[in-house]
């Protein structure tokens, strides 16, 4: 970050005039402030605006970097689902809206599986991709949950949930309403197991995902100014003609009405997760209690 | 909304065989051949419409004002009914009623959505919406069911959970997330029919069940087939081909294995026939239950973890 990005870059902008949105892609603006960001200092602030803290969207790929120890990770093949179950149509095919998705981002659905550590921890990722069809959950989606779990409790890991989804596919119809009761079953068996399970909400978390895996985390845990919520900010406002708040649905928002235990910027997630993980994972919890039983026998 | 397009013409039949009732009775001319004539007809005319109603025309049965509600449920098939109100910690929430009843003798925790049936009913539940409250309020029946092992019936039958400023401030979202975790906590059967709409998290939050039933002319889906067209369409006029696309008919939903069967509807759907219909709800529900009982709680959770990871594999 310097100060010809900061400052002399938009002015020069401002007084040749905006031919040219971007310049080339060396340069993007800040869907919030609109402010100039250079890509490499971008990259270097983990895509966090430098200019207003505003958290941009960003890959699952980066996403996995910036939360595993050194950015080393394995990933977990996805299991296969049926295609497009109910040859749904509307203005397009589903068949095709997934395959241009797929080819787009070369991710077979909206979710990918890692494990590695995190603060040296055991830890496993189930994180969406919203340039994946809006991160929607079907049931690709809802098999990725149930095999992070799967793979948490047979790791003895802890299982890390990092939505960023409109919420359900429509295009499965019923099909993707039962991935709410199915992600909770996954999370019951690693709650099960006595392992962490963390959610880190993401922007946007709304919908059928903020309604059910999302929301029964031990810890929630939100990166600043995503909007989670359960109905989309246009419908309320159509159905019941109240103001919103600026704030309404944002993760401090959330952090205020207790729904959320912290709002963590990018850059200090890794180490506040590996400290909690550390903490819930600690061998010396389980010795604790053997020995109190050790005490209660004798 | 009380009477739907496709049944106009027999509406008006219907209309005309009871004035002719009208003036048989008043005069001394004899039209009983007529009117014989004609109710054979309507009859016909409803024969055909119902057994092969479109997913949009099933939308509209299964929204239609007559149909039976919660309360003629309860009215019907529940003796010694006691209602329990509140959430504990903010409301009652109206939208989604319940309580404990005798069900065919049996105790049990009974709750579903209640739309209302005039104005002044409609505003008291909230049209059927539930807020957080009302979701928390399930969650405190079930554990209760589970603290003096009663079984768990829900009918199900809302557009889907209050969109509303305060329902965001108070976690509509952990409210449903938490309702169908304790669905699949609850170690004693449960039991859910949907009954008219089963309209996306609102209606799955209390539809985690043992077994899932729904009447005939019923529907569950995801989105509203209106919501689905406006995003997907970008017009709202599309919600014939939405509720097409959207496999939201019992009959789609029982081929996919997502609901466990389908109770039938007398000839010309529930709202013709409501007691009917109730007793036939009865009679399933019953039915299920006897094959539940007795029961083994972790057995029950077992069983229905493994019912729900199942579903959708294998298609
Ligand atoms: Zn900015």
């Amino acid at each position: 970050m310097n100060w010809l990005t900061d400052y002399i870059r938009p002015r020069i902008r401002s007084i040749v005039g905006d031919q040219k949105e971007v310049p080339d892609n060396l340069w993007t603006k800040c869907p919030s402030c609109e402010g100039m960001l250079f890509h490499r200092d971008l990259k270097d602030n983990l895509n966090v605006c430098y200019h207003c803290n505003h958290h941009l969207r960003i890959t699952v790929k980066e996403r996995l970097g910036y939360m595993f120890d050194e950015g080393k990770y394995e990933t977990v093949p996805l299991p296969k689902v049926p295609f497009d179950p109910l040859k749904f149509k509307d203005r397009k095919k589903y068949a095709d809206r997934l395959k241009d998705s797929q080819s787009k981002t070369g991710l077979k659905d909206a979710i990918t599986v890692a494990k590695g550590t995190i603060g040296g921890q055991k830890a496993v990722i189930a994180a969406f991709n919203f340039s994946f069809m809006g991160g929607s959950m079907g049931a690709a989606v809802g098999e990725g949950i149930v095999l992070a779990a799967e793979q948490a409790v047979k790791d003895k890991a802890a299982l890390i949930c990092i939505p960023s989804s409109g919420g359900a596919r429509m295009q499965e119809g019923m099909l993707s309403l039962i991935q709410m009761p199915r992600s909770i079953i996954a999370v019951e068996m690693v709650k099960d197991a006595k392992l962490p399970y963390i959610v880190l909400l993401t922007d946007p978390t709304t919908g059928g995902v903020s309604a059910s895996f999302a929301m029964v985390g031990d810890i929630h845990l939100a990166e600043p100014g995503s909007t989670i919520g359960f109905a989309g900010r246009r419908v309320i406002e159509e159905t019941v003609r109240e103001t919103l708040p600026d704030d309404f649905q944002t993760a401090e928002y959330l952090l205020e009405h207790g729904m959320v235990d912290q709002v963590v910027n990018r850059k200090d997630l890794r180490d506040i997760i590996g400290r909690m993980l550390s903490m819930l994972m600690d061998p010396e919890n389980k010795n604790v209690k053997k020995k109190a039983n050790g005490k209660a026998a004798a | 909304m009380s009477q739907l397009e496709f049944e106009k013409p027999i509406l008006e039949l219907e209309a005309k065989i009871s004035e002719l009732r009208h003036v048989s009775s008043d005069s001394e001319v004899n039209i009983g051949d007529e009117i014989k004539r004609m109710q054979d007809k309507a009859n016909r005319l409803l024969q055909q419409a119902y057994t092969k109603l479109t997913p949009a025309q099933k939308v509209q049965v299964a929204r239609h004002q007559e149909r039976p509600h919660m309360k003629d449920y309860l009215e019907l098939l529940i003796g010694d009914f006691e209602p329990l109100a509140g959430d504990r910690n903010f409301a009652e929430d109206n939208a989604l009623i319940g309580g404990i009843g005798r069900f065919k003798g049996r105790a049990c925790v009974i709750m579903g959505h209640e739309k209302g049936n005039d104005t002044e009913t409609r505003l008291h539940h909230n049209f059927g919406m539930a807020r957080p409250e009302g979701y928390r309020k399930a969650q405190r029946l079930m554990k209760m069911a589970s603290q003096f092992q009663l079984p768990v019936l829900t009918f199900v039958d809302t557009a889907g959970a209050y969109p509303g400023m305060g329902a965001e401030e108070r976690g509509q979202s952990e409210a449903i997330a938490k309702s169908i975790e304790q669905c699949l906590r609850t170690d004693v059967p449960i039991i859910s029919t949907i009954v008219g709409e089963g309209g996306s998290g609102g209606a799955i939050a209390i539809a985690v069940a043992d077994k899932v039933y729904m009447l005939e002319h019923s529907i569950y889906s995801v989105i509203s087939p209106e919501g689905c067209a406006s995003i997907l369409w970008r017009s709202g006029d599309y919600s014939e081909e939405a509720a097409t696309a959207l496999k939201l008919t019992a009959q789609d939903l029982y081929q996919m294995k997502l609901i466990d069967g389908i109770i039938s509807e007398p000839m010309g759907g529930a709202h013709r026939h409501r007691e009917e219909t109730v007793k036939n709800v009865g009679q399933q529900v019953e039915a299920a239950l006897k094959a539940l009982t007795p029961w083994d709680g972790q057995q029950l959770i077992k069983a229905r973890r493994e019912k729900y990871i199942a579903c959708g594999r294998n298609l």
